[in-house]
């Protein structure tokens, strides 16, 4: 008995679900979001989440994000704070880049000249050093949502009290869907490096298969209306043509997900 | 994930990376120099007060009407000289000012918590929402004779007034100003670890901000004109005399000039007021937000 115990002290799970269902609305008219969810994500593991539209994917992660509640089953935390990138950067328009970053620090009490430090450690690991005097609107796309991606890493930072040691954990929800397609490559390598430099775990929903394959360790398939874990890949270090053979055969897998809905 | 030569791959993406920043960040146009802005700024308004003043001195010259009726430009500008050398200008722009000003910041305390209520809740914003928003459109003049039934003449009556024209406009600003907040920033506040105070304080606020300014911009016309109004109407000689009771007495006297004396002195006043200090304000926060191009 103790050493299954000590096994799970070992193995920290930054975020496992168990049999998480979501439901909106009531009665005959509920709308079931999310059934029977089981999913582990590891700590420092890059886990991407694929599904179609409707899939509940942006429910999954507004569940782990502490934004809502789920109607069955329950949802296990293991990290400090996860913090949530969204697909629109969302800076505060009245604060700088560097204010945007301090922003979670400040609502979190941490001193003024410690906020400054940690913001600017922030804005130079996503190369924006440098840059932190400028508003939202003088920056491009791409450097909003990186700004975005220091202020969530900000959030999610706090290694004192209850959640000191504890393997974090970041979420992000489409983050580069709104960008071109050049930005967006580039913005892909940008996080696979900050990723193995802060060696956070990231669950990452998107419904490009590509970015999927590219990014992830894993990848997760969920079915729509309601969503259901479908099937996992193991995509971890897949280069060359097993990346092209890995990439089609998710997409053949996502198409006939869709297409089942097509019948109903 | 293919991991060739970590490092070489590391500085390509860097720099490809700096190439898009410098490409796609948005490029400011200068606005010329500043000489340039600040004469294309100032002389617009100055040459349509030219050409109104030398309207006004045709009309007079060619005697459409009775000098009691249209007094000449330079007779009401004795008017106001006078007052300036005389000093008499002093005590009544400090007794109106003050008042404005006084009844301004009382309106401020009640409207903020009220619009904060109003927007917060729903039960709230039902019950008394219409009626803020109907009073702001019901003339706060129409006050005037109640508030002197029930407090007589005197600055409670006046204050009653001011607060009536200003407190709506303030609360009714704060609270379209709270509705229009994004829905994605209280979300990512949340995200953030706001809690419900730190949320108010740290996003919906500043976020509510411009809205709020707006508000308050309007507050303060509707207080200036409630307190022209009641000044004019409640007269006393305990009330002190300004630039209200000063137009009143030019009406008394049949002075023309003396009336558009007071008429342009009131206009200076409002107009001045929201010229040094909400404007300005105004256009700092809507440029520091990227919301104008070019300061108004």
């Amino acid at each position: 008995m103790t050493a299954t115990v000590e096994v799970e002290q070992t193995v920290v799970r930054p975020v496992q679900f168990h049999q998480v269902g979501k439901a909106f609305g009531h009665g005959r008219n509920a709308v079931v979001a999310l059934e029977q969810v089981d999913l582990d994500v590891a700590a420092g593991e890059f886990v991407c989440l694929l599904g179609a539209s409707g899939c509940g994917k942006t429910t999954l992660l507004n569940l782990v994000a502490g934004l809502d509640k789920p109607t069955a089953g329950r949802i296990e935390l293991h990290s400090s704070r996860p913090a949530v990138v969204f697909q629109e950067a969302a800076l505060m328009p009245w604060l700088t880049a560097a204010g945007n970053v301090e922003l979670p620090l400040r609502m979190a009490g941490v001193p003024k000249a410690e906020r400054r430090a940690k913001a600017a450690e922030l804005l130079e690991l996503v190369r924006l050093g440098g840059l932190g005097d400028k508003r939202p609107h003088e920056l491009s796309g791409g450097m909003r949502q990186r700004v975005a991606l220091a202020r969530a890493l900000a959030s999610t930072d706090d290694n004192t009290g209850a959640n000191a040691g504890k393997p974090s954990l970041l979420l992000m929800d489409e983050p580069f869907s709104a960008l071109d397609a050049i930005t967006r490559d580039v913005l892909q390598g940008e996080l696979l490096r900050i990723w193995r430099a802060t060696g956070t775990a990231i669950l990452f929903v998107t419904h490009d298969v590509r970015e999927a394959v590219r990014l992830g360790q894993r990848v997760v398939l969920l079915s729509s209306r309601p969503g259901r874990v479908v099937r996992q890949w193991d995509v971890d270090g897949l280069s060359g043509s097993a990346e092209v053979g890995a990439v089609d055969e998710i997409n053949a897998a996502l198409r006939k997900v869709i297409s089942s809905h097509a019948a109903a | 994930m293919p991991q060739p030569d970590l490092q070489d791959d590391l500085y390509d993406a860097g720099s490809v990376e700096a190439g898009l920043d410098a490409l796609d960040t948005p490029v400011n146009a200068s606005e010329g120099s500043r000489a340039r802005r600040i004469a294309g700024r100032v002389l617009p308004p100055v040459v349509a007060i030219a050409l109104l003043v030398a309207v006004w001195q045709a009309l007079w010259a060619a005697a459409f009407w009775p000098e009691f009726k249209l007094p000449a430009p330079s007779a009401v500008w004795g008017q106001v000289w006078q007052l300036v050398t005389s000093g008499e200008i002093l005590e009544l722009f400090w007794v109106s000012v003050h008042r404005a000003v006084i009844g301004f910041a009382i309106s401020l305390l009640i409207a903020v918590p009220l619009g904060l209520a109003i927007a917060n809740s729903s039960v709230v914003r039902r019950g008394i929402g219409p009626l803020v928003s109907g009073l702001q459109s019901l003339p706060s003049v129409a006050w005037v004779p109640a508030a002197i039934l029930w407090f007589g003449l005197n600055d409670r009556a006046i204050y009653w007034v001011v607060l009536l024209g200003a407190v709506p406009s303030i609360a009714n600003g704060l609270v379209s100003g709270l509705d229009q907040v994004p829905p994605i920033l209280p979300r990512v506040g949340k995200a953030l670890g706001a809690g419900r105070l730190g949320g108010i304080r740290y996003i919906l606020l500043p976020a509510a901000l411009p809205g709020f300014l707006g508000g308050l911009k309007q507050g303060w016309a509707f207080s200036w004109r409630s307190l022209m109004a009641a000044e004019l109407i409640a007269t006393s000689p305990e009330l002190g005399e300004g630039l209200g009771q000063y137009l009143h007495n030019g009406m008394s006297l049949s002075d023309i000039s003396m009336v558009f004396a007071g008429i342009l002195l009131i206009f200076v006043v409002g107009v001045g007021i929201e010229l040094l200090v909400f404007r300005p304000l105004e256009n700092s926060v809507l440029k520091a937000r990227g919301l104008t191009v070019t300061a108004r």
